[in-house]
């Protein structure tokens, strides 16, 4: 890693010439939400003027430029004799400005789960040599808990990563290809000066977040808690739509589906990016349904966030963004869950919803 | 315009991508590959009841034929395309190179449209995948083959096993139980693995007709005629999930040791290699990890059986 300090608008230069050469997304805001709050999402950007830099959080995650929702995985073309499947496992190189250090560890805990495994993934390895992120820091939101789940601050994963420190960024290097591009701007090495600013605003990243989730030896907690209460009352809310997976930067699940093409020539086998909150998760030929009632399919979701990585390659696999929460309609927020399964609060357990249950 | 000094060129990914992953990875790979399937020409379809079918297959290449090894235990991905692909445990000989035999009941998308293909059609497999019975460790043993229903396929492989190596097991039972007569498969088979093979078989149906002459009741029944040395016996259990509970129950009452006892699970699966995550019972994957447990790892996953 090289550190190295550049003005901001120096680095809008530098951005502007990276965007204007490549296909580039950026944060932009697409809408309003209810309250009035601005909706970001990260879109195709064409010049610097077009991205937000001093955007919060995006809606969606940009895991989707790595796992899109859609993905064909093969074809197959039908002769006389059988037929003939095609793979490739092409990607296009992107940009990714403005990502937020939580989004980056989720990538990093993408890359452990679909390339360290028995059977790495080729395609997402194709997406992810193709890339070219760069990370900027920001204040945290008031409901993001990533200090809890210490991804508030990433040190791999990333091409070039910004630190705001006034009038400058605070460069972290971590590509020679970031360092190649950045010879022909003006940077220069930090001086004392940048590095007190750099401890102040890592200082006052640390010292802002507001919600904290007490995630100590919590995956033994699930495991006693298999059976608690907590799982029926949260399920009962639950609306099985699968919203908190799709927006989640750290979701992989997925279902394949196969389909001919019109003219019956050929058909293709793609990927769909499934949430295991939607009933059909774990159904098995013969119709049984090995997690029938919500509170199971809540549970198992918290299980493999929590629980999962933290036996199979010891960590959990929750960035602690809070998009679930932000996104889910039913108001479940996994502070509330957490703290409900730790027993936080006395009163948590008689106050069950009055929805009627789902099955 | 874009400036040419910053384009980033494109890259493409090749095998040393991951050479620094899990270290048997480039072994395995020399033996599949994971997402191209083997192309396979079915050879000979047997129907065996209404909704089960014995599907043998070739692949078709001789190269791949060659190197498609799998152990008693193991499934693969059969893949129709256009349709889907659907987790088959593998019921023939691990020492039959040449062919591959699938018993698949018709039960969901994919099955029914294979029920309706034909000789000669060209199906994909992709695999094996998975844990394997420990055979070796089974070897100077007892063994106690507990089927239920569709439940013989998987141990069909385990068992060609035994029969090709007799000598290293000493009794061999295999129980196997059905809801009627006609859905006890295999039935061809018995009097060659009784007579030729010293297996002793026990049958036993839920619900008996009037040609029935053997054993009506639940397949514990079973172990009132048979005497269990628990000491220097292995069991390996399969069959639908709520067979497990009482059987691995009925067996840890009778002491046989819970590490000792080998289930195969059934999961949905999607991918077969640890990345749909539909096959995951709590925090291990049925394709990975599995499909076949000790019952002592299964005992301790939550809402496995």
């Amino acid at each position: 890693m090289i550190y190295k300090v550049i003005s901001k608008k120096e680095f809008r230069r530098f951005v502007d010439l990276l965007v204007k050469s490549n296909s580039s997304f950026g944060p932009q805001q697409v809408d309003t939400d209810s309250r009035g709050n601005p909706v970001y999402q990260f879109k195709p950007v064409q010049t610097v003027d077009e991205i937000a830099f001093d955007y919060t959080a995006t809606a969606s995650s940009a895991k989707h430029f790595f796992l899109p929702f859609r993905e064909e995985l093969s074809s197959f073309t039908f002769h006389k004799d059988g037929w003939e499947q095609k793979i490739s496992y092409d990607a296009e190189p992107v940009v990714l400005v403005g990502l937020r250090a939580c989004d980056i560890s989720a990538l990093n805990i993408l890359d452990d789960v679909l390339l360290n495994g028995h059977f790495p993934s080729p395609y997402y390895l194709a997406k992810r040599k193709n890339s070219f992120v760069i990370g900027m820091d920001h204040l945290p939101l008031p409901d993001c808990f990533c200090k809890s789940m210490s991804h508030h601050t990433v040190t791999t994963g990333f091409n070039l990563f910004c630190s705001d420190i006034g009038d400058n960024y605070y460069l972290s290097i971590n590509s020679s290809k970031a360092f190649n591009f950045l010879k022909e701007f003006e940077t220069r090495d930090p001086l004392y000066e940048d590095n007190c600013l750099l401890v102040e605003r890592r200082k006052l990243i640390q010292h802002g977040f507001t919600t904290e989730i007490d995630v100590t030896a919590l995956p033994s907690i699930l495991d006693i808690e298999f059976d608690s209460p907590v799982w029926e009352k949260w399920g009962q809310k639950c609306l099985n739509c699968g919203t908190c997976a799709m927006v989640c930067p750290s979701c992989y699940c997925y279902s394949l589906t196969e389909s001919f093409e019109t003219n019956l020539k050929g058909a293709k086998r793609e990927k769909r990016l499934y949430s295991c909150n939607l009933v059909d998760f774990a159904v098995v030929a013969g119709g049984h349904n090995f997690r029938p009632k919500n509170g199971d399919r809540l549970k198992y979701r918290y299980y493999h966030q929590h629980r999962g990585f933290a036996e199979n390659d010891n960590q959990q696999i929750c960035v602690g963004c809070n998009r679930c929460g932000r996104a889910c309609l039913a108001g479940i927020n996994p502070k509330d869950v957490i703290n409900d399964l730790r027993m936080e609060k006395e009163s948590c357990l008689t106050c069950v919803s009055s929805s009627p249950a789902r099955t | 315009m874009p400036d040419l000094r910053f384009v980033i060129p494109r890259q493409n990914i090749n095998r040393e991508d991951f050479a620094s992953s899990s270290p048997d990875f480039n072994h395995r790979s020399e033996m599949m590959n994971t997402d191209r399937g083997f192309k396979c020409r079915i050879t000979n379809i047997v129907q065996l009841t209404e909704q089960e079918k014995l599907f043998q297959l070739r692949i078709v290449d001789p190269l791949e034929r060659a190197r498609f090894r799998f152990k008693p235990g193991q499934f693969l991905m059969l893949e129709l395309p256009g349709y889907g692909d659907v987790p088959i445990s593998i019921s023939s000989s691990s020492a039959n190179h040449e062919f591959l035999e699938l018993c698949i009941r018709k039960a969901g998308h994919v099955t029914s449209a294979l029920f309706t293909i034909e000789e000669g059609a060209y199906v994909a497999i992709r695999g094996p995948f998975g844990s394997l019975f420990p055979m070796d460790e089974m070897a100077g043993h007892n063994v106690f083959l507990i089927a239920g229903g569709l439940g013989i396929a998987p141990l069909r492989a385990p068992l060609f096993w035994i029969n090709e190596h007799r000598d290293r097991f000493l009794d061999v039972n295999l129980l196997y139980g059905a809801k009627e007569p006609s859905q006890l498969l295999f039935t061809w088979q018995f009097e060659e693995w009784e007579k030729i093979n010293h297996i002793r078989l026990h049958t036993i149906v839920e619900h008996g007709d009037a040609a029935w002459r053997g054993k009506r009741g639940m397949i514990t029944d079973l172990f009132n005629d048979i005497s269990v040395d628990v000491k220097k016996s292995y069991a390996i259990v399969c069959g639908p999930p709520i067979m497990f509970k009482f059987v691995c129950g009925y067996l840890d009452k009778l002491g046989i040791p819970m590490n000792r006892m080998f289930v195969s699970l059934e999961r949905r699966m999607h991918c077969g290699m640890g990345k749909c995550c539909r096959c995951m019972v709590g925090s291990t994957f049925t394709c990975i990890d599995g499909p076949v447990f000790d019952y002592w790892s299964v005992m301790n996953l939550k809402e496995a059986i």
